[in-house]
């Protein structure tokens, strides 16, 4: 099974560009249309299961704005 | 219970500022890049860089090292003067192409005719950012601009310029590559080229220049994401990725 990961988005570098929405391979990313992030943009998030914590929307973010987890390899 | 690792944080080459680039600029994209190869090759507190006059004019406060201004398109000389006195000191210069193939053109054809041991990240959008939307000399043949409203046409307006291959014609250029910015792939291509345009001062060996396709919504009249459709239908025909210049030495270098 594919690793588990998670990401964080911050508020105050997210420009709402949509850039990692189109790039996640997972589709797990959205605006969040509800909210409006202090510089008046609406932030990226996770909407869905199923993150793989694969680093490719922290690879496309012009803003250094996703910081990236993954589980924890198993070692053998 | 699971345990969970950092895989990707914002780099410490980076200060906490906000960029003032609009959403999708991928010029916050090239930053990110050059923070990641000077964390990574642990370079960060000897680095000093110059920043151009262009979109990318305010560098110096989004970069946790040393940082002056240029004069507009003036950055290889002052990078030139820096890199002479303070020899152990990492220099590089960051460039637009309005402020480096126009302003600047002469600045950085001597600066690499003299193989100055600088790096210099170049950042070529296809117009000038910052003043408006106007015609840079990497325009594109038709392409529309607030100074060329019908199109550019290449018999009143000349050819764009292309400065990875006019570069690599050079002695003293060590290092001419093209790289861009609008997928995945392509920026990690564009990492790889960065960090070695590095390691070529690092260990001496001359004058290093990656150009990146680079995109801006904003002018071009574009969403983010179409505006990197732009880069890899229209600009990459043009101006073709590859490596224009690689000296053997260099190539020898293990990155
Ligand atoms: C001596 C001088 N001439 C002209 C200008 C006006 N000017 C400011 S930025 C710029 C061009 C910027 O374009 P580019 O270098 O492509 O940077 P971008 O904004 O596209 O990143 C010009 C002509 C200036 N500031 N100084
Ligand atoms: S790519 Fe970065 S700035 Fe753009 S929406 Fe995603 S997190 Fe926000
Ligand atoms: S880490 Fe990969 S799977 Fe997870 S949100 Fe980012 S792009 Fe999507
Ligand atoms: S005007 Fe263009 S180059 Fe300048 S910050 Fe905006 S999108 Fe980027
Ligand atoms: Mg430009």
């Amino acid at each position: 099974m594919a690793l588990k990961g998670t990401i964080e988005v911050d508020q105050m570098h997210c420009k709402g560009c949509s850039l990692c929405v189109e790039a996640c391979p997972q589709n797990v990313i959205a605006l969040d249309m509800e909210h409006l992030t202090p510089k008046g943009y609406h932030p990226a998030m996770l909407i869905a299961e199923g993150c793989t914590g694969c680093v490719i929307c922290a690879v496309v973010c012009p803003d250094a704005a996703i910081t990236v987890y993954r589980e924890k390899r198993k070692k053998k | 219970m699971i345990e969970m690792e950092v895989v990707y944080s914002r780099p410490e080459s980076f200060t906490p500022t906000t960029t003032h680039y609009c959403p999708g600029c991928t010029h916050g994209t090239a930053h990110r890049l050059v923070a990641e190869v000077l964390d990574e090759m642990g370079i960060r507190e000897k680095t000093i860089g110059v920043a151009p006059v262009g979109c990318s004019v305010f560098a110096y406060d989004y970069f946790n090292h040393d940082f002056v201004e240029a004069a507009h398109g003036r950055a290889p000389a002052m990078a030139t003067g820096i890199k002479r006195v303070r020899p152990n000191n990492t220099v590089y210069t960051y460039q637009g192409d309005g402020d480096l193939a126009s302003i600047g053109m002469a600045e950085i054809v001597h600066a690499a005719i003299r193989g100055e041991n600088i790096t210099v990240i170049f950042i070529n959008n296809a117009i000038y950012g910052m003043t408006g939307g106007q015609m840079a000399p990497t325009t594109l043949p038709g392409m529309r601009t607030t100074s060329s409203p019908n199109g550019r046409d290449v018999e009143v307006m000349g050819y764009p310029v292309r400065m990875s291959e006019m570069l690599s014609t050079i002695d003293g250029t060590s290092y001419s590559v093209r790289r861009s910015l609008h997928n995945p792939a392509n920026i990690r291509k564009s990492k790889k080229a960065i960090r070695r345009a590095f390691e070529v001062q690092e260990r001496g060996m001359g004058f290093a220049m990656v150009e990146l396709l680079s995109s801006c919504p904003t002018n071009l009249k574009f969403t983010p994401s179409e505006a990197l459709n732009f880069i890899e239908e229209q600009m990459v025909p043009y101006y073709p990725l590859g490596d224009y210049k690689v000296a053997p030495e260099v190539k020898a270098l293990k990155v």
